[in-house]
């Protein structure tokens, strides 16, 4: 809301302070002002003058030399513009003044221009004679302006005053954020209502008196409304004998600073009147609506309309129409029609102030793709009360700028207002939520400021009826805090019984999983949570995949962002893609973020979320670096028993002979491989890329954050090295899982030592070779022992069909 | 004989003071001292000595012996010294060269600063917890009193699932699901992923993350809210951050505030980075509405609480000044790299 401090003092006339003590104090009471615009920026210096006589310049045919008067003195000015003749009153800025800006209309430089003395082909010129485009404005905002050259003002303004001030240049204008509980806010009135409460100064709203001719308003028009559930007040009057022409310029400048370009005297008042109360009016020529009859009704399904702005649209059930009594003539709420739009030649208007429902004009507007000035304001939901104000408040501007004279009476087709809210008031409840201790008068007399009544007999507060938003204590305690000065109620600390601080073990074993992830040199990256269905492509997934049933939203920004992921792997992929593409080398991430997964669709009840683990890389390292971080992370989560992979992972995105499963106390805990080639020319990566998920819901059910010290062994250990011949298809998990189920309770570790495959080992085959380590906890291990563990595993090995090597 | 020993000292003290090398050290030490050596053989010879004479002449040649192994040891140890020195001379490294680095990984900005922030608020005695991220409309928007049709839901975008179902667009909706719980008194805070229907670019994501705070219970005041997150904005910006409070509204807290901090750059006198004011807006907060306490259960006469959200993107781009927010979701390892 862009309001001009010059509007908001028309009402608050005793207002006095500074551009930056409005910001702060009405910031402070709860208008924030956003930013704010001095219209004479860079303006200094410039008087009204007339030019007394007009030469030919001797030395150049472009330019002419004028002496000015401009009150105290005549001034020698020369210029090129064409369009002075002697006699015209102009600005002329004065050497050493300044102005906004070039003739030219082009952006404005930071400090405007200074106007110096100089010559001109040799003759003294003193000054400047300006255009509106000089002055910082517009020939929009200033229709009065000639199309080119110099701007000329009215015959009788007096020479030698401040140019800005007669136009109205001398004025700040505030861009304010309205928050959407104060819809009385979103007018002059309701700014200057707050200004008046904040500075504590009268508040004198414009005093509103339609005289009328004398006849009856419904001799002229009837209104019906079919749809009082999306029109709970319609107001009519009827002005005739309309004369259009321009409006006064004090209009034109409030309008102009506010934004708004001024157009004709109707238009101007319509407009003048939303801005100040709040309340869209629409204007009609009487003539044009059949049998003087106004219907307010739904639309029907598939109908076309066409708006004023000469477009034709589709209308539904839920759009509300404005109809005569034989067709539609405008949009509730949002614009009137092409058939009934006032044009230069209207003698009879009909003016409307309706209250729509709000929700409905939004959705409507939505739905056609028209939110106008109009139905940005209705769609906050409006009071009742302003359509009647407004609608007097236009018809008596008509009156007294003699525009036109207005018929007696109005058609009010209205619901029962909403009765006005009551308040029990307990200061002390007010001063307990606060923190603060505040007598009840000085209570009273912060809430009288905003024109909250106090009624003594029950001891409640009577809300005032624009005040839609106040429904309670605590907002009445807003009320009181708001001026009482939020920076006024003092620090404290919630007292009371102490509580716990501390984070979830979920949320523990997340931050392990990150320390361990980043030691292992991995950095965090993040990714969206919906992505596009084309993923399920780029992965290879099958079409009868389940990651494909993924949950789509219903308004995405866009393909790219339609679906919750079901797998966490396109993040990485796309990030490592990115780092890749950008030539970073050895890059690897990991990502902790969740995957949706719906139980049923389309969903009725809200989806798994999974928390997933996902690493990823590219470089140095493969896919045994990446089983190693997995290993670190299981470790540090507690989670001491070995892990198993198993190579039937089945997983479409990963190399066949390079996948698999990780499980742990036999349940599946994530997976891990190299990326499927084909995958990596999806994402454009011409190198290896190697990954692995963890499960994270998995993993903090079975981590544990216990330690047991199991002591440091006494006795010394016996290691016996085993070196075996067998089959390539055999795993070293097999052997292993022998080592472990034979060697019984002396079996402290084992490790792999050597593998080799080629020329000294025959085709198909491989060769692994054991470190294996035996220790007791009580004594030294005798040779017999080692003996007949080794001969056991030995034995388990060759039923596998392993050759032991000497 | 006593000559013959003074001979033999002199000699020998000449060829220790001689030696360059530890092997001649050993060879004097042999030659004099060693079992074939000179002063060994005087010790042979003793046959030759009167009887009388001979406990004086041993005493001497030990006296010689002493005196040679002492003068040894030291000539030993002040070569070894030396030889030690000379190799750690040839030993010396440019230290100047690089380092060898383990490249251990970065944490993103957001997880830095939603770690600090958790690190404040547990330290007040916070429990850190959780809420889903695709929500029912009901906790998301009803619950915190903004009724269906209400223009805030308009307001923040939000993208729909289903009738009821929806993409949380504020952490706000895990504050009602800890009220429901009906465990009183309440210190929680909840971080998460939210999301809006904003196209990406420099200051827009249409997904981020939040922090909620909420405290509910006997005699909570707006002061204490004041306080708390005074409190909050010193530790997470230094200590010489002032905040203000501005009233604002939001349909789930009365009253409600927007919060300034002092720039952390210019320290309040106004620069490029808080467009000449002076301050940051950071976070929204306020007195929970009694109509959520009713709403979740919880009597407004006797309970009352306040309630905060912060964007966590927002503390991240400010504190670590970011300029772009895309940056925060490209991973490019040369920007997590500086975290």
């Amino acid at each position: 809301m862009n309001t001009p401090l010059s509007w908001i003092k028309a009402y608050v006339p005793e207002l006095q302070c500074t551009d930056q003590e409005y910001v702060d104090a009405m910031t402070m009471s709860g208008t924030k002002v956003e930013s704010y615009v001095r219209l004479d920026n860079n303006l200094s210096n410039i008087v009204v003058g007339e030019i007394l006589s007009i030469e030919k310049h001797k030395d150049a045919d472009k330019l002419i030399v004028c002496q000015v008067d401009i009150g105290k003195e005549t001034v020698q000015i020369v210029t090129g513009a064409t369009n002075v003749k002697e006699g015209d009153k102009v600005p002329v800025v004065l050497e050493g003044g300044r102005v906004a800006g070039g003739h030219d209309g082009s952006p404005l430089p930071e400090k405007g221009i200074e106007i110096k003395k100089g010559k001109l082909r040799g003759i003294e010129s003193f000054g400047m004679m300006c255009s509106i485009e000089e002055l910082g404005s517009t020939r929009e905002m200033y229709p009065d302006a000639p199309k080119e050259g110099i701007y000329i003002f009215p015959k009788e303004t007096k020479i030698g005053e401040d140019a800005i001030e007669v136009l109205g240049l001398h004025d700040t204008v505030f861009e304010h954020e309205i928050t959407l509980n104060r819809v009385d806010c979103y007018s002059v009135l309701g700014i200057a209502r707050e200004a008046a409460a904040t500075f504590c100064k009268p508040f004198l709203p414009p005093k509103v008196e339609v005289k009328g001719n004398g006849e009856n308003i419904h001799d002229y028009i009837s209104v019906e409304v079919e749809a009082p559930d999306l029109c709970s007040r319609y107001c009519a009057r009827v002005c005739k004998n309309i004369k259009i022409g321009p409006s006064p310029q004090w209009m034109q400048r409030r309008l102009a600073a506010s934004g708004i370009r001024p157009i004709n005297n109707l238009v101007d008042i319509t407009n003048y009147v939303m801005e100040e109360y709040g309340q869209p009016m629409h204007a009609f020529d009487l003539d044009r609506i059949e049998d003087r009859k106004i219907i307010v009704k739904r639309a029907e399904e598939g109908e076309e309309f066409q708006t004023l702005d000469g477009q034709v649209r589709k209308m539904d059930r839920d759009i509300l129409m404005i109809c005569d009594g034989k067709k539609k003539i405008g949009i509730g709420g949002i614009m009137g029609g092409e058939n009934s739009k006032i044009t230069e030649k209207v003698t009879t208007v009909l003016f409307e102030a309706a209250t729509f429902h709000g929700p409905n004009i939004r959705k409507s507007a939505k739905r056609i793709g028209l939110r106008t000035d109009a139905s940005s304001k209705f769609e906050k939901g409006l009071d009742p009360h302003r359509a009647e104000e407004a609608i007097n408040r236009a018809c008596a501007l008509i009156e007294e700028l003699g525009y036109g004279e207005v018929v007696g009476g109005m058609v009010d087709v209205c619901q029962p207002f909403k009765e006005s809210v009551r308040i029990p008031f307990y200061p002390e409840k007010i001063n307990k939520l606060l923190g603060v201790n505040l007598s009840k008068e000085e209570m009273l007399g912060y809430l009288e400021r905003g024109e909250f009544v106090y009624e003594k007999e029950t001891g409640e507060i009577l809300v005032p009826n624009f005040r839609q938003d106040v429904e309670g204590m605590a907002d009445l305690a807003e009320e009181v805090a708001r001026f009482y000065g939020y920076d006024n109620i003092p620090l404290s600390l919630p007292r009371g019984e102490a509580t716990t601080g501390k984070l979830s073990f979920k949320l523990r074993i997340e931050e392990l999983a990150r320390e361990v992830a980043e030691f292992c040199g991995f950095s965090q990256a993040m990714w969206y949570s919906f992505e596009s269905p084309k993923v399920f492509d780029k992965l290879l997934l099958p079409e009868d995949s389940p990651f494909r049933k993924a949950i789509r939203i219903s308004n995405p920004l866009g393909e790219d962002f339609s679906i919750m992921r079901t797998i966490s792997l396109n993040g990485i992929l796309t990030s490592l893609a990115m780092n890749y593409n950008r030539r970073n080398e050895n890059v690897r991430l990991y990502e902790m973020g969740n995957i949706y997964l719906p139980k049923q669709l389309p969903l009725t009840e809200l989806p798994e979320e999974r928390m997933e683990f996902t690493l990823g890389m590219y470089g140095e390292g493969d896919f045994f670096t990446m089983k190693g971080v997995v290993e670190e992370f299981l470790e540090k989560a507690g989670m001491n028993k070995k892990a198993k992979y198993d190579k039937n992972a089945g997983k479409p995105f990963l190399h066949p002979g390079r996948q698999a499963n990780i499980l742990y106390e036999s349940g599946i805990i994530g997976f891990l491989g190299e990326i499927h080639p084909e995958v990596c020319e999806h994402y454009e990566m011409k190198t290896k890329v190697y990954v692995a998920v963890l499960d994270m819901p998995e993993i903090v059910a079975k981590a544990s954050f216990d330690r047991k010290y199991r002591g440091i062994a006494k006795y010394p250990a016996v290691i016996r090295d085993i070196s075996m011949v067998m089959k390539k298809g055999i795993q070293a998990g097999q052997i292993e899982d022998i080592i472990e189920q034979r060697g019984g309770n002396l079996l402290e570790s084992y490790t792999l030592f050597d593998i080799y495959e080629g020329s000294q080992i025959k085709e198909g085959y491989k060769s692994l070779a054991y470190s294996i380590t035996f220790r007791a906890k009580d004594r030294t291990l005798e040779e017999n022992d080692v003996q007949k563990a080794m001969k056991k595993i030995v034995n388990g090995l060759q039923q596998l069909g392993v050759e032991l090597r000497q | 004989m006593k000559d013959r020993l003074q001979r033999m000292k002199e000699e020998a003290l000449k060829q220790i003071r001689s030696s360059d090398k530890l092997e001649k050290l050993n060879e004097v030490k042999v030659n004099f001292l060693g079992k074939k050596g000179e002063l060994t053989a005087v010790l042979k010879s003793m046959k030759d000595v009167a009887p009388e004479d001979r406990p004086k002449v041993g005493q001497m040649v030990n006296d010689v012996r002493a005196e040679l192994e002492k003068v040894l040891e030291d000539a030993k140890k002040k070569m070894e010294r030396f030889l030690r020195e000379e190799q750690m001379k040839r030993e010396e490294i440019d230290v100047t060269l690089p380092a060898k680095k383990r490249n251990v990984g970065h944490r993103h900005p957001n997880t830095i600063a939603l770690e600090e922030v958790e690190r404040i608020f547990v330290g007040m005695g916070y429990e850190v917890v959780e809420g889903p991220e695709v929500e029912l409309d009901y906790y998301n928007f009803e619950a915190l009193n903004v009724p269906a049709e209400h223009p805030a839901k308009d307001e923040q975008d939000t993208f729909f699932i289903g009738n009821n179902i929806l993409l949380r667009t504020q952490t706000s909706p895990v504050q009602v699901r800890e009220m429901e719980k009906g465990k009183l008194p309440i210190r929680m805070i909840a971080p998460g992923r939210v999301f809006r229907s904003d196209e990406v670019d420099a200051t827009h994501s249409p997904s981020f993350h939040q922090v909620e705070g909420l405290v509910i219970d006997k005699d909570i005041t707006f002061g204490d809210l004041k306080g708390t997150l005074a409190e909050f904005a010193k530790e997470l910006f230094g200590e010489n951050t002032k905040v203000k409070f501005r009233p604002h509204h939001f349909p789930f807290t009365e009253p409600s505030a927007e919060v300034d901090v002092t720039c952390f750059k210019c320290g309040g006198k106004g620069c490029r980075f808080c467009k000449g004011s002076g301050w940051i807006e950071i976070l929204g907060c306020g007195m929970v509405h009694p109509k959520v306490l009713k709403m979740s259960g919880i009597d407004p006469e006797e309970y009352a609480g306040f309630a905060f959200g912060v964007g966590l993107e927002r503390i991240a781009l400010l504190k670590y000044e970011i300029d772009d927010m895309r940056l925060l979701y490209e991973n490019d390892i040369r920007f997590l790299k500086q975290f």
